[in-house]
């Protein structure tokens, strides 16, 4: 398919992932191309060292974002995508390691200061656990939150509300209480897109 | 005379500790609501602790609930002083997960009003960086050129700031040819003589180079090591811009030259975006003198809605303008990362998709994170007062900060 988009081009992928797949050897999980991004899955045990190769074999200098990103049905629910840029080569990668809650993924604050505040966003809205990472506080969220609310089984109107009390002279949390429910529309087409049972369709299936 | 502390009469034999002062959240040099916990030794900062998120809106988990179209607006509302650089980078997302092809026209109209807003942005930030150091005078003159800037996005969306004016596939709405007009007048007769007399108070005044040289000095490898982008890398004397790297829309069609700074302070940043705004202003005039005529929105009905009048003749038209802003269109499934150059340095968006026509995920990288991160290590060893050139410096938005 050819290229008819306009976003931004950088150097050609060509030959990257082998390029790429001979440095890391068994460290890389999987490679592929796909709507012209590289990336690549790495073993969560690998990935500083992955990373750090990456740096020095590859020039990719600089470390833009670390990204979090929930799949509740996976064995192991989180993927934690790390954005590289090289200034020299001019060409992005993206790395993947998948974590679960209760397995920490290695920081890579020792490579790049500047993951240290990107490993917290992502402990901090996600509960992945960066290990060695010596500041590991909450930086979006409010002090003394509870919870993690960019996990997809948090609700979008979180569970508190906040509101400043004239009796107590200071701003109080409550559970939320809303006058309506949050409503959400699906206009999903029924014959494409939506895989779900429609309305008034629940026994269909059952009946087979 | 020297007055010692530790033999001063009020303090006794008493040595004098570090002490932690509270910078913000409510204050005006913070830009925002930017908390900072501030460790002075006397009046010389040792350890700098900014706390940000206390403007944190939930956008990216907002936009997972929101259709394609839906979504767009909250990128306006993130860094509410360059509103539509921040939709670009979404809408060149969109359209890269899509393939989608953006007629000329419409890219010449997303670049022309992309440097608007770089024009916009820098008014805002040099005008208050300058206050912060402590004139007043360039801030009020270059709101008026922020004004001119204001009315141009009114007279081409109908909103002075939040335009939500591009779209996947190219632009809203055409803008009148005499916009376009004025847009050139401006530029020739006004933009540059107002700038360059508000300059002129600035950038050679004793009082600004001594609150702004040698403050927070980052050499090359420190702004690789932390993320910086935009003028912050390139005040570093990295010549690094996404627009001449890997251009998008017609930068590739487009002459400018990228301005770097010699010794990474502050006063080199602020410099860089003075010269931007020239650059800028050079990249609209090319853009209206090249710009063809022709279709501003894709052709592909499956993404950009059809015509009013096509709508009272066409059915089809009347169908896919229904679908579109009920259902929205399908994205095939994937990942892309787009960063463009927006006013603030690289604004990135990763944006995953399942298939279906709500992004699964869309992760905003924000500038002012790892910028303000490098607080500490860029305050360290100056003084209390230097906070606030170097907070101005980095050109920081808190909209965009905490998402």
């Amino acid at each position: 398919m050819s290229v008819v988009h306009s976003a931004p081009r950088f150097a050609s992928n060509d030959g990257v992932i082998e390029a790429v797949s001979a440095t890391l050897g068994d460290r890389l999980v999987s490679a592929h191309e796909a709507h012209g991004e590289v990336v690549l899955t790495v073993q969560r045990d690998a990935i500083a060292a992955a990373l750090q190769l990456l740096r020095d074999e590859h020039e990719y200098q600089q470390l833009m974002e670390i990204a979090g990103v929930d799949y509740p049905n996976r064995a192991e629910r989180f993927e934690v995508v790390y954005m590289l840029l090289s200034l020299t080569r001019n060409h992005r990668v993206l790395v993947k390691v998948n974590a679960a809650e209760n397995t920490p993924v290695p920081t890579v604050t020792h490579l790049w200061p500047v993951a240290g505040w990107l490993e917290r966003e992502v402990f901090d809205l996600y509960g992945v656990i960066f290990e060695g990472n010596a500041d590991l506080r909450r930086i979006l969220t409010d002090y003394g939150f509870e919870g993690h609310p960019f996990r997809k089984d948090f609700p979008l109107t979180g569970y508190v509300e906040l509101r400043y009390s004239e009796e107590d002279k200071r701003v109080v949390y409550e559970p939320v209480k809303l006058a309506q429910d949050l409503r959400q529309f699906d206009f999903q087409s029924p014959w494409e897109g939506a895989d779900y049972a429609l309305p008034g369709d629940e026994k269909a299936g059952a009946a087979q | 005379m020297s007055l010692q502390l530790e033999h001063s009469p009020t303090t006794g034999d008493d040595v004098i500790t570090n002490y932690t002062i509270n910078f913000g959240p409510q204050h005006p040099a913070a830009h925002g609501v930017l908390r900072m916990v501030l460790e002075l030794d006397g009046e010389v900062i040792e350890r700098v602790d900014p706390h940000v998120g206390l403007l944190h809106r939930g956008t990216e988990k907002l936009i997972e609930h929101k259709t394609y179209l839906q979504a767009l607006p909250y990128f306006d509302r993130l860094d509410y002083c360059s509103p539509l650089g921040m939709e670009h980078s979404y809408v060149l997302a969109v359209e890269k997960l899509l393939n989608v092809e953006v007629p000329e026209r419409a890219k010449y109209l997303r670049v022309l009003f992309a440097e608007l807003t770089r024009i916009c942005n820098h008014m805002l930030n040099l005008g208050s960086h300058v206050m912060d150091v402590g004139a007043m005078t360039p801030n009020l003159w270059m709101f008026e050129i922020r004004e001119d800037c204001l009315n141009f996005f009114e007279r081409a969306s109908g909103a002075r700031m939040h335009s939500a004016w591009f779209r996947p596939g190219g632009v809203h709405q055409d803008v009148p040819e005499k916009l376009l007009v004025d847009i050139g007048t401006w530029l020739d007769t006004r933009l540059l003589e107002l700038f360059e007399d508000a300059m002129s108070l600035v950038v050679d005044n004793r009082i600004f180079k001594q609150r702004n040289v040698d403050i927070a000095t980052v050499s090359k490898e420190d702004a690789i090591k932390w993320g910086f982008s935009g003028p912050m890398i390139r005040g570093s004397g990295i010549p690094w811009d996404i627009r001449k790297a890997q251009p998008y829309d017609v930068y590739d069609r487009m002459e400018f030259d990228v301005p770097v700074g010699t010794r990474g302070d502050c006063y080199d940043r602020f410099m860089v975006r003075v010269e931007e705004v020239r650059q800028s202003a050079r990249i609209m005039k090319q853009c209206l003198a090249q710009m063809p005529s022709g279709p501003i929105a894709s052709d592909d009905r499956k993404v950009s809605p059809p015509k009013r009048a096509e709508m009272k003749q066409s059915m089809e038209a009347l169908i896919h303008h229904f679908k579109l802003y009920t259902e929205g269109f399908h994205v095939p499934a994937g990942e892309v990362y787009v960063a463009t150059e927006s006013p603030k340095g690289e604004f990135g968006v990763y944006l995953v998709s399942d298939g279906s026509n709500k992004p699964y995920r869309c992760k905003i990288r924000p500038t002012a994170f790892s910028h303000l991160q490098a607080m500490d290590f860029m305050c360290k060893g100056h003084m209390l007062p230097d906070v606030t050139a170097i907070i101005g410096a980095i050109d920081v938005v808190f909209g965009e900060c905490d998402r």
